[in-house]
Order: C-alpha cells, then sequence, then structure tokens
C-alpha cells in the first residue's frame, strides 16, 4: 500500500489535492461517473434524488401559495368564481389532463429503459415524452387563443358576458387562472427543455449511472402533480352548478 | 440501499387506473352532489397524485430520508393552507357576535 502511487484519490488536475489526502486508504475500483465526494455510485444516486425531493418541495410551495389565493377568493367571491371556471373548456381541460398522464407513462418506461440499459427504448420512450409534452402546450394555447379572441384577460379591455356585478371578480378569477396555468406551462417548457437535453446524453446513460434520467423523471411527474389538482379546481369543481 | 427496478408492467397498471380516475371525475362534475362535488374531485386528485408520488417517483420504494422530506413538504403545505383557510373562515365571526 505504502510504495504504490495513490490512484483515484483525485483527478491529478485537483487543485487542492494535499499531501494527507494521498495518505489515505485508497477504495478499490472506482467508477468513472462516481465524483470524488462520494463513497460509491449508491451513495451519489440516493443523494441526487434527496437532493432533487428538497427542490421539489420548494415548488410545492411556490405553487401552493397560488393555490391558497385560489382557495380564499374562491370563497370569498363564490358566483364569479363559478362563472369563471364555467367558462374554461370542459373538454380541452380532460383531453389535456389525459395526455399529461401519457407522458408521466412514458417518462416512468424512459428510467425502466435507462435502468435496464436499453438506450434505444430510452430515447424512443424520451421522445414521445416529449411530444406528449409538446401536444398539452398545443392543447394549453389553443385555450389561451380562445381567452384572448374573448377578451378573457385581465386588464382594461377584460369583457365577461354576464351580471355586471360580477366582473370584477371573474376578472380575479382569471389572473389566478393564468397565472396558475401560465406557471404551470412555463414548466411544461422547462421539463421539454430537460428531456430535449437528455436526448442529447442518452448514450451516456447505464444502469450504473443515470441520475439525469430519474431526476428529471422526477421534475416531469410533479409537473404532472400540479395539472392533477389545478384540472379539478379550475375546470371541474363548479361544472355542474 | 440498491435501487429497486419495477416492471413495467407495473407502470402501466398504474397509468391505466390513473387514466380511469380522470375518466371518473371528469363525468362526476357533470353530476349534482351539492358540496360533495369538491370532496369527490379533491379525492380523487389526492388519490392519484398518491400513485405518482408512490410508483412513478418511485417514493414506495426510496430510502426512509426521503420519504421523510416529502411528508415534511406535504406537512407544511398542509400548515399554509389550514392556517391561511381558518383564518379567513374565521374573520365574519367578530362581525356576528
Amino acid at each position: 500500500m505504502t510504495d504504490k502511487p495513490p490512484v483515484n484519490v483525485a483527478p491529478p488536475d485537483a487543485p487542492n489535492t494535499s499531501a494527507g489526502a494521498a495518505a489515505e486508504p485508497v477504495a478499490p475500483a472506482r467508477p468513472e461517473h462516481v465524483q470524488m465526494q462520494f463513497d460509491d455510485s449508491e451513495q451519489q444516486r440516493e443523494t441526487a434524488t434527496l437532493g432533487m425531493w428538497v427542490f421539489l418541495i420548494t415548488e410545492i410551495m411556490f405553487f401552493g401559495g397560488l393555490f391558497v389565493a385560489y382557495l380564499v377568493y374562491r370563497s370569498l367571491h363564490f358566483e364569479a368564481f363559478v362563472a369563471g371556471s364555467k367558462s374554461l373548456s370542459y373538454a380541452s381541460g380532460t383531453a389535456m389532463t389525459a395526455i399529461l398522464i401519457l407522458s408521466s407513462l412514458t417518462m416512468a418506461l424512459s428510467v425502466h429503459a435507462a435502468q435496464t440499459g436499453k438506450p434505444s427504448a430510452l430515447r424512443r420512450n424520451l421522445f414521445f415524452t416529449m411530444l406528449l409534452g409538446a401536444a398539452f402546450l398545443v392543447l394549453k394555447g389553443m385555450e389561451y387563443h380562445d381567452h384572448l379572441i374573448k377578451h378573457q384577460f385581465p386588464g382594461s379591455t377584460f369583457q365577461f358576458q354576464g351580471p355586471a356585478q360580477l366582473v370584477h371578480h371573474v376578472q380575479l378569477f382569471f389572473v389566478l387562472y393564468w397565472c396558475m396555468t401560465g406557471l404551470h406551462a412555463i414548466h411544461m417548457l422547462v421539463g421539454i427543455g430537460l428531456v430535449l437535453w437528455l436526448l442529447t446524453v442518452a448514450r451516456r446513460m447505464t444502469p450504473e449511472y443515470h441520475n439525469p434520467v430519474e431526476n428529471i423523471g422526477l421534475y416531469w411527474h410533479f409537473v404532472d402533480i400540479i395539472w392533477i389538482y389545478l384540472y379539478p379546481l379550475l375546470y371541474l369543481i363548479d361544472r355542474w352548478r | 440501499m440498491p435501487e429497486k427496478v419495477l416492471h413495467p408492467r407495473t407502470y402501466v397498471l398504474v397509468f391505466i387506473v390513473l387514466e380511469l380516475l380522470t375518466l371518473a371525475t371528469a363525468s362526476v362534475a357533470m353530476v349534482n352532489l351539492g358540496v360533495w362535488n369538491t370532496i369527490v374531485a379533491l379525492t380523487i386528485a389526492v388519490f392519484k397524485s398518491a400513485l405518482v408520488v408512490l410508483f412513478f417517483m418511485h417514493v414506495r420504494y426510496s430510502l426512509r430520508q426521503t420519504q421523510l422530506t416529502v411528508i415534511v413538504g406535504l406537512v407544511w403545505l398542509v400548515i399554509l393552507l389550514s392556517l391561511t383557510i381558518t383564518d379567513y373562515m374565521t374573520r365574519m365571526w367578530n362581525a356576528l357576535s
């Protein structure tokens, strides 16, 4: 041990390789993908997943503020929120939900393909995930277009066909509608960008190292969950009234 | 803890249940159930998101500390929702007395 040069403790060009570190006992074969601060591949993967979850918790709080605003204003201006909710497209909202759930399945299958070392299945499933995400955004865009034509965008040109005393608070409904679905759509755009990047590095993913697939998968499913709550709250709960 | 690899069949099964629940929540929304409409819609949403978290996001098979992180996050969300709603729902009590 003592006469052998230290291997794999740190890359030779690492700036802080001190004499103390060189004296440490050296682990046997160390895979190239394991960064120097981790003991092994498993510890690196678990750390990455935990870190991703901590980020997703901050995202839950980020969206949580909008959800709490929606619930409070819905209880304060109930009739206006019912009128606002009924002017959304039931068919489009339901189709978008179905598409997004299917994209979560293809994302879960992407992770499975990475875990079992099937690069072509990984690329195929990532591609479908991206396509379904884009289909979701196209439907959302058509809905936005529809609302813009009807002047259902908060501001000086806002119009509402219905009891005049509700106009102000229907406008409040649409402020929340645009903010919540808009923030969700931005997350979808980011997700599609991340999946596009994954496609370019897909061939480097192995059963031993595929943390990017796993963690971008977590992000994709999280964005799906936000929609799972937006769909009933915005489109459904006042539909029967 | 080595990574648990689920069979694709599990994912497809979860997907089918999720789509059926979407169909259920969309149909129930058209029926007049009074206050129960909101309760049913949100219960189905909670159930759907639990399926996504446990299976698609592998939390059922994750480390204890990851599971704890998820639970703690949800507890903070419940605090945010319940305390804010409690405030707004009880503001008129003074005016009434």
